[in-house]
């Protein structure tokens, strides 16, 4: 008797869902994402099919759906395949219950990066952005090229405009996203 | 018109081919191009939405605040940064919320606010709806009858319909009508509303799996009579050109399709060399014999 009631069937049995597990405030932030139809999904599995990630991966966009619903916030936010989505929209634009699946990756998304599980590739685009103002920044090879047809050889964003590069920072900084992708202020160029 | 021309990352960086064909095409149509100064990246709607959304959001509306100040506005050639902006324009609309909250980081950090007066514009509803068709092809110089172009119509200029309401995203024939003002033909091919596999962050984090996207659909191209690949988003652009190249050395499959931006293609309608529209310095060589230019 005493043995049954330490032990609980989710241990021995993964198919079984232990409530400790659960994590409502993750689900309150899966609703604000999809809006309260994200109950009203009858795992139609229109996501999935349509999904180009989905044909090529195990990325399953309904199965996140539903383990998300269930709030399984660590399994959800720690699989690597949630990184696998190209935002395309599909599956938003044709899920019949208007669940916004691609906002809820999104969310998860955001909720992987806050949790530690930010790749380094994605670490390495957002240093870019805040060092030069841009996720994709000039270099010498191009700013050649842009001359050679007739254009200015900075173009006139932030490439040409370390004012711009400041405010960019100022607000990263307030935000809190210099401190979460590990951005040292020296990396700024003078 | 004046509108302000949004440059983003890719285009001015990489492709600025691109960038040189639109500044000569759109004063011929009576378009004075205003520029932003200041303007950062939009920020790329699928990879910085995906890692921390208020950071996305606050970014993006300090580029719409840069463009109100300018009093008007706005188009840009990529889909990636007309999903930011248009998006965020949106939400700033819609949700009083996060309009309160993104306009205290902007007055309190760069003495800026939010108001809402701009009007985001993709490259082609500025053609179509503002310019319109008629008066594009008074600028057509020479027909590209040669070029027989497989459309790929990338995914944030559409998506989300509920969002964007600029038509159909599953009309594949949605962009026909601008190509073929230029002379050149269209060529349909299986999937095509299928993404290039660029975003989302998804080029940066597994190249590999991107580039499947793209392979796939290089692979439906070939099986039809198309001879050059169109698109007017500079992201997906990039996929495309640098992609073949990275896709012989990754799957060992070569594909030799010369890739040019819609804007690169009015460029040549109206008379510019495929050195002036920057087209032979992509990664994928283009023979004008082959094209017929």
């Amino acid at each position: 008797m005493a043995e049954s009631e330490s032990e609980s069937p989710s241990d021995t049995n993964p198919e079984v869902l232990n409530l400790n597990e659960v994590d409502q405030a993750f689900i309150k932030e899966i609703v604000k994402a999809g809006g309260e139809n994200v109950f009203a999904c009858y795992q139609c599995g229109t996501c999935t099919a349509g999904c180009p990630a989905g044909w090529k991966t195990a990325f399953k966009i309904r199965t996140i759906l539903r383990k998300s619903i269930l709030g399984l916030k660590k399994e959800v936010i720690s699989d690597r395949a949630i990184w696998n989505c190209t935002t395309c929209y599909t599956c938003y634009d044709r899920c019949p219950r208007d669940v916004r699946p691609t906002e809820v990756i999104k969310t998860i998304r955001n909720l992987a990066v806050k949790g530690g599980y930010m790749l380094d590739s994605h670490k390495a685009v957002s240093h870019f952005a805040l060092k030069m103002g841009h996720a994709v920044p000039i270099n010498e090879q191009f700013a050649e090229q842009r001359e050679a047809l007739g254009l200015a050889r900075l173009p006139p964003n932030a490439s040409s405009d370390k004012k711009a590069i400041k405010e960019f920072q100022k607000i990263a900084k307030r935000t809190g996203f210099k401190g979460l992708v590990d951005f040292e202020e020296e990396e700024t160029p003078e | 018109m004046r509108i302000a021309f949004f440059l983003g990352c890719v285009m001015p960086h990489r492709y600025p081919g691109i960038e040189a064909a639109i500044r000569r095409v759109l004063p011929e149509l009576d378009v004075e191009i205003l520029d932003i100064e200041g303007a950062t990246c939009c920020p790329a709607p699928g990879v910085f939405g995906s890692f921390h959304k208020p950071t996305w959001s606050a970014i993006a509306a300090r580029n719409l605040v840069l463009i109100e100040e300018m009093g008007v506005d706005v188009f840009t050639a990529c889909n990636g940064c007309f999903g930011t902006l248009y998006d965020v324009n949106h939400e700033l609309r819609h949700d009083h919320i996060l309009r309160q909250e993104v306009n205290q980081i902007l007055r309190e950090e760069i003495g800026r606010e939010y108001h809402g007066g701009v009007e985001v514009k993709n490259f082609i509803s500025l053609l179509k709806d503002d310019i319109g068709l008629d008066k594009i092809s008074t600028i057509v110089e020479r027909k590209l009858t040669g070029i027989r172009a497989a459309v790929h119509l990338g995914c944030h200029w559409l998506r989300p319909l509920q969002i964007k309401q600029q038509g159909n995203p599953e009309a594949y024939k949605i962009i026909d009508d601008v190509i073929e003002v230029t002379g050149a033909q269209v060529i349909h091919y299986k999937d095509e509303l299928k993404c290039c596999g660029a975003g989302g962050g998804v080029r940066a984090a597994d190249k590999t799996l991107s580039l499947n996207f793209t392979l796939e659909k290089l692979r439906n191209i070939s099986q039809t009579s198309a001879n050059c690949i169109t698109q007017f988003c500079p992201f997906c652009h990039l996929q495309f050109d640098l992609g073949q190249r990275e896709i012989k050395e990754a799957f060992g499959e070569t594909y030799n399709y010369p890739v040019l931006h819609v804007g690169q293609l009015l460029g040549l309608a109206m008379g510019m060399t495929l050195d002036e529209v920057g087209a032979t310095r992509h990664f994928t060589h283009i023979d004008p014999d082959d094209l017929g230019l």
